[in-house]
């Protein structure tokens, strides 16, 4: 037998990797100093860093003003940002120039709208949760409110009930569990009067001054209502339509213009965050449905007609800067109308903003028909279903989810867009930083407003590109490998 | 008992659920709605226009305008206050607005590529500092960007007696920043026509040794023969004709400076805003594109052999272009339709002087926004026309 004793008979430990190949020490040479004008790199950008990160850490958080009457409290050495502006004349930024006393109608628009959002924006949001946190909403609104009726002189038992009443229904049809289409419905055909009424108050409809209106807007509702059921029994889904849309149109005119009593807050007191936000979510709530209808007419290939339309307005309104749109809306639509038709700045802005935005959403929409195999339409042709219901079942839910990505660009992109309105002189948020610093008492603040507002608009639209690439995350798990 | 096939057709569909016949019927609906809408809208305006008294037509453009919309210093149409018309108008801002969107386009096209490959450095600092600036840029309004860069930097400069100069022949101020300009004098001709000459043999030459190459594999220093005769041959030209220029240099005289080009501050700001906006943009784009060539390309060209500088340009970039071109385009459009936000700092682009202006003082804003409309559908189907022709040039071609 050979002597094998120089042979191991245990293992060896394992011996600790190198030196450079762990730890702090292996980072930074491999990320930071791999090569010689990766070093270089570095360096320029410390001393880059340096340079820009202690100046204005120190101007923007270790020496500005909190707190200021004027300009001249900001105005002694080594002052950094005069936030103290800011906070003197936040409301101005947030509301405009909005009844004080109102503030309360747009800010509650404003919850209502983040609490209907965020169950439909983040589906893991359990409906027990959701309903729990707007029946939750819906009583403290109705303590706050029972309580501010008498000291508020503007708030009556109608609002307080009328809003209880809506986050109330949502609360209830979100915990029976009824078809998030249904509740999507009531969300879309019930929120955008109730909010029109808390912003603005009621509407002045003419048609309704005379008793003789008021029987025909009683008849349509009536009348429309009782021909909806009747073909609903006949199972006409014509009639059933015709019929509910009129009661609903001659409900929501009649509704408007009760307006729940609310003091009018005529639209040129609106400003600053709370009009940036109007804007855009009227333009996005108009420029999705509107552009799912444009893309479908460019790509009905049976219709040139209606094709060469579609084509015409998204190419004309795509080829075009929004500003000369808002000119257009400002300029052009006065003259468009018969004498004595005037529509408010803000709807013509609206209508400027909506046009422009559904252009550029059907041009989205579009790519996500055309990624749509042909086999997915003769499925469903093969099936017997019509064109709504072939759309509305197969194609458009397959369609949108592919460019939901580009749809949320396209939102960040109208959002940031609805800051052009300020060139036509609606008090945005950015005309509200321009010509809050023309006041004598804060002359020269410029920097601050500006740095103010371009953070609003960051967090705005950040959070939203965000949201875009976590939906694209989760809708991408199936491709994943 | 003979079938006889083709006769058990299907059932014919009624009149009304045939869809040919839907067609026709929604086509000729939508028709008529259409119809009626233009002729409602043409309607109220005609007699809206009546009126109002504005006469409607183009004669207002060769009305005297009146009013003047640039300095003297800037002004490139050679506009006169007391014999231009709004025509001029309409001419000085469509030049004022190709040359920002032309610089724009091709400022930004630099910021976007360097950012883009920063953005996707290994180290970890650059592609940090590249994405702060990305993110920073694009999720704020670029209007609230031109304002920035117009009142917070340009006009915190100093003003035009204490102007800040580069070599006592560049100066820049609150104002304007004032370059010299040359003056030719006779003879001066042989530099351009050289210079011309001197593209003209680098296009020739490049694509002969393009042509070599595929056919041979042999390389020529195409780079640097380049700019020897780009340099060589208009310098001869001006050794030859004894340096026939003089330059117009820029000097403080009292309140102003005198001679010279002075762009104004508005320019600037503009082309800054509009250069790093857009640079972010396409940086992405720049991003997506080198992302989407697989890494397996780079491994194959490093398995051949080729240097790294050589694998990206000859393997990357080829393939990386074809994904970058379409979306450029579209920002290079985006660059042109968001020149006209020079109205918020008065830069005197055509929007500016045109639609604004002009319309103010004429009233003829059917004729004006229409103009308009069509300057800028006309430039963004000319942008769209040359990518499309480069996409085509650069595509992949398949069997």
């Amino acid at each position: 037998m050979t002597d094998i004793s120089y042979v191991k008979t245990e293992r060896h430990e394992s011996l600790p990797p190198p030196k450079s190949e762990v730890g702090i020490i292996h980072w930074l040479r491999s990320n930071l100093f791999s090569t010689w004008y990766n070093s270089i790199g570095t360096v320029a950008v410390l001393y880059l860093f340096y340079l820009v990160v202690p100046p204005l850490v120190d101007w923007a958080l270790i020496s500005p003003v909190w707190d200021a009457q004027s300009n001249q409290d900001c105005r002694f050495e080594g002052a950094g940002a005069c936030w103290g502006f800011i906070g003197a004349r936040i409301n101005l930024f947030f509301y405009g120039f909005y009844d004080m006393e109102n503030y309360w109608r747009p800010t509650l628009v404003g919850l209502m709208l983040l609490f209907l959002a965020i169950p439909i924006l983040f589906e893991q949001v359990p409906r027990k949760v959701a309903s729990g946190g707007f029946a939750l909403f819906a009583l403290f609104w109705a303590i706050w409110a029972i309580g501010g009726i008498g000291t508020v002189a503007s708030l009556n038992l109608a609002v307080a009930a009328g809003v209880f009443l809506f986050l109330a229904a949502v609360a209830i049809a979100s915990y029976l569990k009824a078809p998030r289409s249904a509740c999507a419905i009531a969300v879309v055909a019930a929120f955008p009067w109730l909010s029109v009424s808390l912003l603005y108050g009621p509407l002045n409809v003419e048609s309704l001054q005379s008793g003789f209106g008021i029987a025909i807007y009683a008849i349509l509702l009536i009348g429309g209502g009782a021909l909806g059921l009747w073909s609903r029994q006949r199972r006409d889904a014509l009639g059933t339509m015709v019929g509910f849309l009129l009661a609903y149109a001659a409900l929501v005119i009649i509704y408007m213009s009760w307006g729940m009593d609310l003091t009018v807050q005529p639209t040129n007191t609106f400003g600053g965050l709370m009009l940036t936000l109007v804007l855009s979510v009227v333009a996005i709530g108009v420029s999705l449905p509107l552009g799912i209808v444009l893309a479908l007419g460019r790509r009905a290939h049976t219709m040139p007609a209606v094709q060469m339309l579609c084509i015409g307005f998204i190419e004309l309104v795509r080829a075009v800067p929004l500003i000369t749109i808002l000119f257009m809306a400002q300029f052009m639509l006065p003259l468009f109308l018969p004498e004595g038709v005037n529509f408010d700045n803000v709807v013509r802005a609206l209508v400027g903003v909506s046009m422009f935005a559904s252009a550029y959403m059907a041009e989205v929409v579009r790519g996500g028909l055309q990624a749509i195999p042909k086999g997915q339409f003769e499925a469903a042709d093969s099936l017997g279903l019509n064109f709504f219901l072939k759309m509305r079942l197969i194609i458009l839910p397959q369609a949108l989810k592919i460019v939901i990505p580009g749809i949320v660009s396209t939102f960040i992109g109208l959002f940031k867009d609805t800051s052009l309105v300020s060139i036509i002189g609606l008090m945005d948020l950015l005309l509200i930083a321009k010509s809050s610093v023309t006041d004598s008492k804060w002359l020269g603040l410029e920097h601050e407003a500006y740095f103010f507002i371009a953070l609003i608009y960051f967090v705005f639209c950040f959070g939203m590109s965000r949201y875009s690439i976590y939906l694209e995350r989760k809708l991408h798990t199936g491709h994943k490998r | 008992m003979a079938v006889e096939i083709g006769s058990s057709s299907a059932p014919k569909a009624s009149f009304w659920r045939d869809q040919r016949n839907r067609a026709i019927m929604t086509q000729v609906v939508v028709i008529s709605l259409f119809v009626a809408f233009v002729w409602f809208i043409v309607d109220n305006t005609i007699e809206n226009l009546a009126r109002l008294g504005i006469e409607p037509g183009f004669e207002f453009l060769g009305e005297i305008a009146g009013f003047m919309p640039t300095s003297p210093n800037f002004n490139l149409t050679n506009f006169d206050m007391n014999s231009s018309t709004h025509g001029d108008v309409f001419l000085l801002g469509l030049v004022n607005t190709i040359l920002i969107s032309f610089c724009g386009i091709v400022l930004a096209t630099v910021v976007g590529f360097i950012v883009g490959v920063l953005r996707l450095s290994s180290n970890m600092l650059i592609s940090f500092v590249a994405a702060i600036y990305i993110e920073g840029t694009r999720n704020v309004p670029l209007l609230l960007q031109i304002l920035i860069w117009y009142f917070g930097v340009f006009l915190s400069l100093p003003n035009v007696r204490s102007s800040l100069d580069i070599g006592e022949v560049i100066f820049l101020n609150d104002r304007y920043l004032t370059f010299p300009v040359p003056v030719p004098e006779p003879g001066f001709m042989l530099f351009p026509i050289s210079l011309i000459l001197a593209i003209g043999a680098v296009v020739v030459l490049a694509k002969w040794a393009k042509k070599r190459q595929d056919a041979t594999g042999e390389q020529f220093p195409v780079f640097w023969t380049s700019v020897g005769l780009v340099t060589v041959l208009p310098l001869l030209a001006l050794i030859v004709t004894g340096f026939p220029v003089t330059w117009d240099i820029p000097s403080l005289q009292g309140f102003n400076f005198q001679g010279g080009t002075q762009a104004p501050a508005a320019f600037w700001a503009l082309l800054a805003a509009l250069t790093f906006y857009t640079g972010a943009f396409i940086a992405e784009n720049v991003r997506a594109g080198i992302q989407a060539v697989s890494h397996g390309q780079t491994e194959a060209a490093f398995a051949l052999g080729l240097r790294p500088g050589l694998t990206m340009r000859k393997i990357i970039i080829p393939q990386a272009l074809r994904v970058i071109v379409p979306p450029t385009t579209s920002q290079y459009l985006n660059l042109t339709k968001n020149s006209s936000l020079a109205i918020a700092i008065g830069y005197p682009d055509l929007v500016n002087v045109f639609t604004g202006i002009s319309l103010n003082q004429t009233g003829n804003a059917v004729e004006i926004i229409a103009l308009t409309m069509l300057v800028y559908l006309t430039i963004s189907l000319l942008i769209s026309l040359f990518m499309n022709w480069y996409n085509k040039r650069i595509a992949l071609v398949e069997r």
